[in-house]
């Protein structure tokens, strides 16, 4: 009976996260796809020739992504790496108000400040720039940069940085060679979250590029609301690749280390 | 030696300060800038006094109300079937078996892909002339593509629901997974042997391990869905839409008059977002501690 239960819910599992992915591969080779086949009766690569050429500018736009979402991972860590380490390492005043206010960009909707944003950004010329663009990008990562992080430091603790001083370490030795190398798996975790978080904003970069800067999803959607499926497939799956790519670099840290994951129980 | 003193007094609050200067000056910021709009100081269009109009305004359309129910059943749904299934599916691949390695990672393939992605997936999957509608042909259920239950731009948001579900039951469940998988199977083993049933066992044991992170991601998972706005935009009928889609259409309306209105939407949003959760967790600790 348990034996039934596991593979019925495994296959569920696999049938589930599956039936979306497959048909977006099968469309973006189809040229003619009607109902009720279950196949398309004729196969192209009409799609794939489009999503390369200049005038589709999914290349340009991906570079644009690549580029925002690889800024605002080198912000995330700038700025979130002191500070989750304070948090997890050091009794303070006020921890427990400046960790909340950490949590606040998750937790509350940020339309608010967004259209905020935009209109104070029109005034400084921050709008149509890809640092605008990332600085917006950066609210909702430093969140769960910081959530993660802050675990990883937890359970590095100091004893071996201690060691290391001990045995007459100067700082940047200490950072180097002892630091940067334990937290590295973890941050690894962390800098994902980052990349993917920017990599799948829409509506952000929308307001703040001012449709000066195209980003992937940007020019993914007219194609899914305009009912062109070969095209939005094709896009679909490259707008993944890096995902994927990511995933499959993390997925062993991810799985294994509980005290990576760990930092989402205590919000 | 005075300025090693100062240093050391100083670490702390410059380790924090540059996170905490881009939350305040940039989220705070535009909170406030839209805050002030929603109660009417808007200079640009010449408004300067301060008044309840707006608010009243919204909350007087009773399109307001059909968006709100909306939104919110949407949130509610989704957030409390993807815990159910995340706790579901961690409890089965807490456990060593032949491929177990593999399904968790093919478990964990939606958490990296984009909302958008899944989104145009599950509208391949389920539209009237879609994948799962030509099976249902095949086996001889349907004829044509009306006779397929309407899930995409319906009034029940059937396709967000699948899309939310399809990308966070796997961030849930893999945060479940992590404790369960670094709990063990000893507390379970000492149960048993005092006599607990299966039930028990989950009840008593593991809910209680789990339960902390079920409700950090379900409250990440709430907030999310409740202020999205490119899945009801893409998946939803235009009226009722969901809040976010009203007040970003109000914002980019030409007519800049009708700004704090959306602000105002916005602002509403984001109250009852933090109202809800907070509720949510205290509920959620009284039922614990019980």
């Amino acid at each position: 009976m348990q034996r039934f239960i596991r593979w019925f819910t495994i296959i569920f599992i696999v049938v589930a996260v599956l039936a979306p992915v497959i048909p977006q591969i099968v469309w973006s080779f189809s040229f003619r796809w009607f109902f009720p086949d279950l196949l398309p009766t004729s196969w192209s690569l009409d799609s794939w020739e489009y999503v390369f050429t200049d005038s589709s500018r999914v290349g340009e736009s991906f570079l644009n992504s690549l580029y925002i979402a690889l800024l605002s991972c080198f912000m995330s860590i700038l700025v979130g790496l002191p500070a989750s380490r304070a948090i997890a390492l050091h009794e303070f005043p006020g921890k427990a108000v400046i960790e909340w206010v950490l949590m606040v960009p998750i937790i509350v909707p940020g339309l608010v400040s967004t259209l905020g944003i935009h209109q104070v950004f029109i005034r400084l010329g921050l709008t149509d720039s890809y640092i605008g663009v990332s600085l917006v990008h950066l609210i909702p990562c430093i969140p769960y940069f910081v959530l993660v992080m802050t675990s990883v430091f937890a359970n590095y603790g100091t004893l071996l940085e201690d060691s290391a001083r001990t045995l007459g370490a100067n700082p940047w030795q200490v950072f180097w060679n002892v630091t940067f190398p334990g937290i590295l798996p973890g941050m690894t975790v962390a800098l994902m979250f980052t990349f993917l978080i920017s990599w799948g904003q829409y509506v952000t970069t929308l307001l703040i590029g001012g449709g000066k800067i195209i980003t992937l999803p940007m020019v993914l959607f007219p194609f899914i609301s305009g009912v062109n499926y070969s095209n939005a497939s094709a896009i679909s799956l490259i707008f993944v690749a890096p995902a994927i790519l990511v995933l499959v670099l993390t997925s062993r840290q991810l799985g294994k280390e509980s005290s990576v994951m760990g930092g989402f129980g205590r919000l | 030696m005075r300025w090693q003193l100062l240093i050391e007094r100083l670490r702390i609050p410059l380790m924090l300060f540059p996170s905490l200067a881009v939350l305040v000056v940039l989220f705070g910021g535009g909170m406030l800038f839209g805050v002030g709009q929603s109660f009417g100081y808007f200079p640009i269009i010449g408004l300067t006094d301060l008044t309840f109009q707006y608010y009243i305004d919204v909350l007087t359309d009773p399109n307001f109300f059909l968006s709100l129910w909306l939104t919110f059943r949407i949130a509610f749904i989704s957030t409390f079937l993807s815990c159910v299934f995340a706790i579901g599916f961690a409890m089965v691949l807490r456990h060593q078996f032949r491929g177990s390695q593999l399904f968790t990672f093919i478990f964990q393939i939606p958490i990296p892909i984009p909302h958008l992605v899944a989104a145009s997936g599950i509208v391949l999957l389920v539209t009237q002339s879609g994948v799962l509608s030509r099976i249902s042909v095949e086996l001889g259920l349907t004829q044509v593509p009306r006779d397929f239950p309407v899930m995409v731009f319906d009034r029940n948001g059937i396709a967000m629901i699948l899309t939310y579900l399809w990308k966070e039951v796997p961030f849930i469940g893999i945060v479940v997974l992590a404790v369960l998988q670094g709990v063990g199977p000893q507390y379970e083993e000492i149960a048993q042997t005092l006599g607990a049933n299966r039930w028990q066992r989950f009840r008593f044991v593991l809910l209680p391990l789990i339960l902390p992170g079920v409700l950090s991601t379900s409250i990440i998972v709430f907030a999310y869905v409740f202020a999205n706005y490119e899945i009801p935009l893409l998946l939803g009928v235009r009226h009722p839409t969901t809040l976010p889609v009203l007040a970003f259409e109000n914002y980019q309306d030409p007519d800049l008059s009708l700004r704090p209105q959306a602000m105002a939407v916005s602002v509403i949003l984001a109250v009852l977002a933090i109202g809800l959760l907070v509720t949510y967790k205290r509920l959620a600790r009284l039922a614990v501690n019980r």
